[in-house]
């Protein structure tokens, strides 16, 4: 690859590359690198200064915490997510799109709080937050700010992300009785952009949703929120008319242009196919657990 | 006493590759990992648009950059007269854009620079001003009455036809069509493709003023072909160019052409006496070079009541983008693609083919198609399909009433073609069996019930390969025979060169064990050397299933002209007379005394220390083949699928596949081909395309776009072999290279639309997208695929 000229920084402490931030006018932060590099390599994106925040110790990590929130560190690779235990435990959403994200390659060395910031409209984490209602720990000179990920992303590839402060990490607020979802996503292959991909999470309590979230992928441009699919869901039993309800609010919100993945009725059938499919997985599991 | 010939690697050992020892450890010298001194690096700037008038270019800007050495335009390619160059089917192709640029990713300029960064710097400030013109992307349109003509460059070119051809016997068929009980017809298009190997095209030319030599490090599979090419082009003579081939990261028929990258970096490196290197992107390659397919059929079948086809009639129509540059033998405008219908036993055939100009990247003969067969063989299976459907009739039974019997041969296909031996029931039966047919045709029905789509698709073919011979093949007029030469040193160990080149089909591998079997000298006692044009023997390389064929061929001649030889210095060390002498693998003895002999090793010492009184020293020989026929192997696929009614997803459920592809000289390499020919075929079935937008824009540019299967896609395949020797082969071998690319997508395509069957859809064109499979699921209607896509 023989991308622009550019100047690169490796600090090893995140108040150090802050200021690097601070300092510089066109600098962008590099942790998995998995979009910004292909980005650079076309010269789509060519940036000034390159700040490696791989150097800063202590950011890896991913784990469940007491008050119930569970909390991805900045560092925190794909694959981490994708074989752990944990989060199997705690974040049933989380798990079952772990594995569909990207390929094996780029899950080795990708970031998930770098896939919620990169604001693809392609990006499975965005969505799969938006549906948690989860937020972002934004850190800059004068602190730290928390920004629930549905308003963190302003548009496709933007984020309200000031130019001195980095997303160090990412938090799923605790579950409202039992937390269950699913994520489904049609690909024409491994590693493709998504042609459409739903993320279900719904926080149940005594057979009733307590709470409910969608997120879509590639069918709009920038992650779409279906909220009211999921209010659709709020307070129900999974009744047949609510889900229904619920996969026909969400193609509703979803906004597709057609393209060689397909028309956009052909998108917007295959969001309220896998609402409505994500769901009844989540009913054949719970009978198999009763 | 005779060699076990397994144990020193012949015929029919699956010795491990070689040539993998070097690949795996990083140890491959491909043309990007040559480095000469002083070298310089080149980048093309390419056209964005697919039809614009260049109305000015200003390289000033390039021109300042620090490390810039040149910038090579159109008119400076003009001023010498390589501003277009010919092409291998007489056609012109620009070499740097001068008037109009005719597809998008053509080459507008080139910048020769210190290093490759700079060079592309370079090609980014470049300005050209365009004037756009309308893009043309598929045949009705380059047809259309009020079409821009493309290629104003040439004169009596009034439209956007480029040739018309026919074949087969129009009369005879139409009365065919008059007489049958029923007509079968089926349009579709055979979608672009890419070969698109891992390594894209690159060069490295290197003009030695003090020498006037030329050596061009090259991603060629066919280096002579090129040297001839270029010496016609560049004015050089034939003997002061040396092509090298170096390792090759995959071909599949991409780098048989000469592309201008090539021409423009000999020009650069003699007009500025240093090595310039031109290594070319992913998506150059993908957006400029040599493609597969886009072809256009309507189909029809005559039939009789009982099933038997008393006729075939196909009308097609093939775009080849805005230069006629396919690489094919120069007698057939379409390849080989009169090749259909080669296995089934019909009494008459007429094709048509209108070849047409639009704004798409040049090519069409590409990606393991041995010359178009690939259309051939694909319209032909799914023609057959839909007629055993319109007649009612098994799948399985129609391709038995009229597939060729085995005692039939020596036989002539449908428009003209010798076929010469082949077991086509057996491999269909034993395909049958394996995928348990009638049981599955049961569950398919069952599964209908509770609204289950499966379906079960079969393809049987055989294909011809190996061009020549002589009397008809030839490209440019050089004719497609091939080569081998063998010197056996005084130790018994030998070195082999061919005018083939290996791209990852293991010559280095297979031809020491021809070698191995015709000489009984182990196979890791021979060293194999291809692509270097001043080292190798005249051939015309590697593609189109032709090495084997062809080349290997050679190998086997050239190896038995040294054990004549041999022969006559074991009756010299044996004191006997050349009668007395018995052959076994590895040694010769006196009939007899079979204690009495002497090794192919101890022959080859004596060829350098003690010859007979008149025979010239030394075991070295050439051999050049022509050969009789092309060879015709034959297969059968068969897959299972099951179709998701609600999002038109359809997954393979099995896929085995028979392949004849008569003596096998190293199984494992046979069968490594067989799979990988059938992840393409998976892949062009199911993801795999090239298509075009209204503005000409290339939409299948990047990996992202362009889709390889991986691993994960890809579905197991079960092989069984039968094998019926090549009568005419000197070791019985028939090609197999492309027979699974060839014959494999009309298996995927046919199972997909058995299970659509009864919603009355017929066809859906390749790649069989889960959109196109759910929207003809909806509307019962079949699902036209070609450009430009919709956008709805």
């Amino acid at each position: 690859m023989f991308p622009s000229r550019f100047r690169y920084e490796a600090p090893t402490s995140i108040e150090e590359a802050i200021a690097l931030l601070g300092a510089n006018e066109d600098a962008k932060v590099l942790a998995g690198g998995q979009s910004l590099i292909p980005m650079m390599k076309l010269r789509f994106a060519n940036p000034a200064l390159l700040v490696d925040i791989n150097n800063i110790p202590d950011m890896g990590y991913h784990r469940a915490d007491a008050d119930g929130s569970f909390r991805i560190g900045a560092l925190c690779r794909h694959a981490d997510l994708e074989k752990s235990t944990i989060l199997r435990e705690h974040q049933p959403l989380l798990a079952a799109a772990a594995p569909l994200v990207a390929d094996p390659i780029v899950r080795t060395r990708g970031t998930f709080v770098g896939s919620v910031c990169h604001a693809d409209p392609q990006g499975d984490w965005a969505a799969c937050m938006v549906a948690l209602g989860g937020s972002v720990i934004a850190q800059g000179p004068n602190g730290k700010r928390a920004v629930e990920v549905k308003d963190f992303v302003s548009g496709p590839f933007t984020t309200v992300l000031a130019r001195d402060e980095i997303a160090i990490e990412g938090v799923v607020p605790k579950a409202q009785g039992t937390r269950t979802g699913g994520y489904l996503k049609l690909e024409r292959r491994v590693g493709d952009f998504a042609t459409a991909a739903v993320a279900v999470s719904l926080d149940m309590s005594g057979g009733v949703v307590k709470n409910a979230g969608i997120g879509l992928v590639g069918v709009g441009s920038q992650t779409i929120n279906a909220s009211e699919a999921a209010a659709a869901l709020i307070g129900s039993s999974l009744d047949d008319e609510a889900v229904d309800r619920a996969a026909e609010l969400a193609a509703e919100a979803s906004n597709p242009r057609g393209d060689h993945r397909g028309s956009a009725d052909y998108k917007r059938h295959i969001v309220s196919t896998f609402v409505t499919r994500i769901i009844a997985n989540v009913q054949r599991s719970e009978m198999q657990v009763a | 006493m005779a060699l076990d010939e397994i144990k020193i690697g012949g015929l029919g050992a699956s010795r491990r590759r070689v040539e993998d020892n070097r690949f795996i450890r990083g140890k491959g010298n491909y043309v990007d990992d040559v480095v000469l001194p002083g070298m310089l690096h080149m980048e093309i700037l390419r056209s964005p648009l697919a039809h614009a008038r260049i109305k000015s270019i200003d390289t000033s800007a390039a021109y300042a950059i620090p490390g810039v050495r040149m910038v090579m335009t159109g008119e400076m390619m003009a001023a010498r007269n390589l501003a277009w160059m010919p092409t291998l089917s007489y056609d012109t192709q620009a070499v740097l854009a001068t008037d109009k640029v005719r597809f998008q990713g053509q080459e507008v300029c080139a910048v020769i620079a210190d290093d490759p960064y700079i060079a592309r710097d370079g090609v980014e400030a470049i300005v050209v001003d365009y004037e756009p013109l309308p893009p043309i992307v598929n045949p009705t349109q380059a047809m259309a009455d009020d079409a821009v003509l493309i290629r104003d460059d040439k004169v009596n070119q009034s439209n956007n036809v480029i040739f018309d051809w026919e074949v087969g016997d129009r009369e005879s068929t139409d009365r065919a069509f008059a007489e049958a009980d029923m007509v079968s017809e089926i349009d579709m298009h055979y979608p672009r493709s890419h070969p698109s190997p891992i390594e894209a095209c690159g060069s490295i030319a290197d003009y030695d003023r003090s020498t006037s030599k030329l050596t061009v490090y090259m991603t060629s599979q066919a280096p002579h072909i090129v040297r001839a090419a270029v010496s016609m082009v560049a004015e050089i003579h034939e003997h002061m160019i040396r092509i090298i081939a170096p390792d090759l990261g995959g071909g599949f028929g991409n780098k048989v052409p000469v592309y201008p990258g090539y021409v423009i970096s000999i020009l650069a490196s003699i007009l500025l006496e240093k090595p310039v290197k031109w290594i070319e992107d992913k998506t150059g390659n993908l957006i400029s070079t040599g493609f597969g397919r886009d072809v256009y059929l309507k189909g029809k079948l005559a039939l009789r009541k009982d099933g038997k086809i008393l006729g075939v009639r196909m009308d097609t129509v093939s775009d080849h983008g805005a230069f006629f540059s396919d690489a094919q033998p120069s007698k057939f405008k379409i390849g080989l693609i009169h090749s259909a219908f080669a296995c089934y036993d019909i009494p008459t055939a007429y094709l048509t083919n209108r070849g047409v100009y639009t704004n798409k990247a040049p090519g069409g003969v590409a990606y393991r198609c041995s010359f178009r067969v690939t259309e051939a063989m694909f319209f032909q299976e799914r023609m057959v399909q839909a007629a055993a459907d319109d007649l009612g009739m098994d799948q399985a039974e129609f391709r038995r009433v009229n597939l060729v019997k085995d005692d039939d041969f020596p036989k002539r296909t449908p428009f003209g073609f010798l076929t010469d031996s082949g077991q086509y029931e057996k491999c269909l039966q034993i395909g049958l069996d394996a995928i348990d047919y009638d049981n599955f045709k049961e569950q398919k029905a069952e599964a209908a019930k509770r609204g289950r789509l499966l379906g079960i698709g079969i393809s049987t073919m055989t294909e011809p390969l190996g061009a020549g011979n002589s009397r008809e093949y030839d490209i440019l007029g050089i004719k497609m025979f091939d080569s081998a030469e063998l010197r056996v040193h005084m130790t018994g160990k030998a070195i082999l060169r061919t005018g083939a080149k290996t791209q990852g089909q293991g010559h280095e591998t297979t031809w020491a064990q021809i070698v191995a079997h015709e000489l009984g000298i182990p196979a890791e006692d021979i060293v194999v050397e291809e692509g270097d044009t001043d080292t190798a023997p005249f051939g015309m390389g590697t593609y189109a299933s032709r090495s084997t064929p062809v080349a290997g061929a050679a190998v086997s001649m050239v190896s038995r002209k040294i054990r004549a030889k041999a022969r006559k210095i074991a009756a010299h060390l044996l004191e006997v007379s050349d009668e007395d002498i018995e052959w076994e693998l590895g040694r010769f003895y006196v009939r007899g005394a079979q204690d009495r002999g002497v090794t192919i090793q101890e022959c080859a010492m004596a060829a350098y220390s003690n010859v007979p009184d008149g025979m010239e020293p030394g075991l070295e020989n050439n051999a050049y083949y022509d050969p009789p026929n092309l060879t015709w192997p034959f297969a059968c696929y068969i897959s299972t699928v099951e179709v998701d009614p609600l999002t038109g997803v359809w997954d393979v459920i099995r896929m085995v596949a028979v392949d004849d592809c008569g003596v096998r000289i190293n199984p494992m390499i046979v069968e490594g081909q067989i799979m990988g020919g059938l992840t393409e075929a998976y892949a062009m079935a199911n993801m795999q395309f090239i298509t075009f937008d209204e503005d000409g824009n290339c939409i299948g540019s990047n990996y992202m776009d362009y889709l390889l299967p991986t691993a994960w896609e890809t579905p197991g395949f079960e092989l069984h072999e039968v094998v019926t020797p090549c009568p005419h082969h000197p070791i019985g071998a028939k090609g197999i290279g492309e027979c699974a690319t060839v014959g494999g997508p009309a298996a995927f395509v046919n199972a997909v639309m058995d299970a659509l069957k009864d919603i009355g859809v017929r066809n859906i064109d390749m790649p069989l997208l889960p959109d196109r499979v759910y929207e003809a699921i909806q509307t019962g209607q079949d699902v036209s695929g070609h450009p430009p896509v919709k956008n709805r």
